[in-house]
């Protein structure tokens, strides 16, 4: 082999090896930098009224999204409340009762709901509970974020109570449990934790979700008047003020940007805090 | 003793038959299999209610435009006229366009993680990527407007129109009127929004990878790249098939992102700095506005088209990637 060659080779070596590592180094520091921008932009335009005020009319500055941050929650709180049991008992059902065959197919379209696009969720929801009667609501929006939680929360319980050791299940039944009893008092406490972990990260995720709300929980400058009307939301205010006009609606996108932002990943980090100690343990 | 025996007979509980049944029955076994599967049914109630939903509610428009929906170029909701081709077009030119970019840099990112970086640098870095996987898309949307909209209308616009607009053939993609929205700025917030995914999917992937492989290479005078290029992304190859369909699938379906910075124009235009519109965006955009039947079924059946191409996706990602866990895609 001619020195030539092999001078070429350590050359093209170092070369690619640089270039994956600049690579990653300019991925990274793109995603820093635009977070940086969000949370800068954010920071400076997020004041107390953000909090505690309503919108206020088109035309005048100032206000909040107060009623927005309780719009979120009260969609979240019906997302887990639809979503977080079918999740939950149907990953009980693959990990521990589960045939072959029917398991399968389960698994399958729990895959295939995970991948379906967020706004076709949204024309599902809609065309249920909001084109039959024809108006808008949070009830609407709760069913398609729950909807959205489904496979997630399905995946990480059916994971979680798979990784349970199987000594632990048949210590429980020598013991003369039945199969029930040994699943609720021992092998669902024994993954709780990262059931929990699962199920945080999957409210996370819809949290942040605007498109299957756009036309379902629709908007709400005030306060909403109940589970049947429409109502404000986070992620949508984002949107309809990140495309307005209007210099202040800007900065209240920023502002609003930033909060959703901390919510999603603050519940994210104690997802995998709740999931780091629950190994330890 | 005799009759300690016989209750323990009693106990042991009947094989098969109805009366095993009635057994499990009373100690609740039957029931909680029971209540776990009727959850579980759901899951496919809801999944095809879903299928049923969108069939039926496109009726209208599936009899009224039949196969020429997907052909035909023009959107007119003022003469009921629809046509899906420029959404069709739209959505395919901004995933392509997310995936030029994204895979490359992805790809790359990865081997440097899961190959030079030191074990804990690697997974400090792959932590934060997955965090940013979680920032929701209307915050991608957000930063697109205000920040790489300016930038392609003052910067990269300008530049790439004198540069390669200039070239023959490749020019055309880069000519004509410049503001700021349109295909290219759309595919670059995806590409932006994507990576993350493909970075994390490609790493554990190529950390699959036996390390005899590396081993054996370098054994036979490889240098670290060869061994990288040779051996170890093709044995991966498969999986990081499967992890590029994941973003392929993320990117045709995502909305807000593209919504926000496309530009929402129902044309097909051959430059890409010229604003246009994907299915998704255009479901958001009109969707509250739609009068008339017509107008929502033709919407409907859109979301329709694009659940049925992230379903084929989603299915060959998921072939792919269970290809790779049977034993690794080896080389062939």
């Amino acid at each position: 082999m001619s020195s030539r060659r092999i001078v070429w080779r350590k050359s093209l070596n170092y070369v690619m090896l640089t270039l994956t590592g600049i690579a990653a180094f300019a991925v990274v520091s793109v995603l820093f930098l635009i977070l940086g921008y969000l949370i800068w932009n954010g920071g400076t335009s997020l004041n107390w009224n953000f909090f505690t005020q309503l919108p206020k009319p088109v035309g005048e500055t100032g206000g909040g999204m107060a009623n927005a941050i309780v719009g979120t929650m009260k969609l979240l709180f019906l997302a887990a409340v639809m979503g977080l049991p079918i999740g939950l008992f149907a990953g009980v059902y693959l990990a521990e009762f589960g045939g072959k065959t029917f398991s399968f197919v389960v698994r399958y379209t729990t895959d295939l709901l995970n991948g379906v696009p967020s706004i076709v969720i949204g024309i599902f929801a809609s065309a249920l509970f909001v084109l039959p009667v024809k108006h808008f609501s949070a009830f609407a929006g709760g069913v398609a974020l729950g909807i959205m939680v489904i496979p997630i929360t399905v995946r990480s319980t059916e994971e979680f109570l798979r990784a349970v050791p199987g000594n632990m299940r048949e210590a429980a039944m020598a013991l003369g449990a039945s199969r029930w009893k040994t699943i609720a008092t021992v092998v669902l406490p024994a993954a709780s934790g990262g059931i929990l972990t699962g199920m945080l990260l999957a409210l996370a995720r819809v949290a942040g979700e605007t498109a299957p709300l756009l036309f379902t929980a629709f908007g709400n400058r005030f306060w909403s008047q109940g589970w049947g009307q429409p109502i404000a939301s986070l992620p949508v205010m984002i949107y309809t003020y990140a495309v307005a006009p209007y210099d202040d609606w800007h900065r209240q996108a920023w502002a609003a940007g930033l909060v959703l932002l901390a919510l999603v990943l603050v519940s994210n980090l104690g997802a995998r805090f709740i999931l780091a100690r629950s190994k330890a343990v | 003793m005799s009759a300690a025996a016989t209750t323990i007979a009693h106990e042991v509980p009947p094989q098969a038959g109805p009366r095993a049944f009635l057994h499990r029955l009373r100690r609740g076994d039957e029931i909680a299999h029971l209540i776990t599967l009727t959850f579980a049914a759901a899951i496919l109630l809801i999944t095809s209610l879903l299928v049923y939903e969108l069939w039926i509610n496109s009726h209208l428009s599936r009899t009224h435009f039949g196969w020429a929906f997907f052909w035909t170029k023009v959107w007119d909701p003022n003469f009921d006229n629809f046509g899906a081709a420029p959404f069709i077009y739209g959505t395919l030119v901004t995933s392509v366009l997310a995936l030029l970019l994204a895979v490359p840099l992805g790809l790359a990112s990865a081997i440097f993680l899961s190959e030079l970086a030191p074990r804990n640098v690697s997974d400090t870095i792959s932590f934060l990527i997955d965090l940013l996987a979680s920032v929701p898309s209307v915050i991608y949307g957000l930063l697109g407007i205000f920040i790489v909209v300016p930038l392609m209308r003052t910067t990269f616009g300008p530049l790439l129109i004198h540069t390669v607009g200039n070239l023959p053939y490749v020019g055309a993609l880069f000519r004509g009127p410049n503001y700021g929205v349109g295909f290219l700025t759309a595919g670059i917030v995806l590409a932006i929004m994507v990576v993350p995914f493909i970075i994390s999917v490609s790493r554990e992937v190529l950390l699959t990878v036996p390390r005899e492989q590396r081993e054996a290479a370098m054994a036979l005078g490889a240098t670290r790249w060869e061994s990288t290029w040779q051996v170890v992304v093709p044995w991966a190859r498969t999986g990081i098939m499967g992890s590029v369909f994941l973003a392929l699938a993320r990117a045709l379906g995502e909305t807000m992102a593209v919504t926000m910075v496309i530009g929402n124009a129902a044309v097909i235009n051959t430059s890409l700095l010229a604003p246009g519109d994907t299915i998704a965006s255009t479901i958001a955009n009109q969707f509250t506005e739609a009068t008339g039947d017509l107008y929502l079924s033709a919407l409907i059946e859109l979301g329709l088209v694009l659940f049925l191409i992230t379903f084929i996706l989603n299915g060959l990602a998921r072939i792919l990637i269970v290809a790779t866990e049977r034993g690794g895609g080896r080389p062939a």
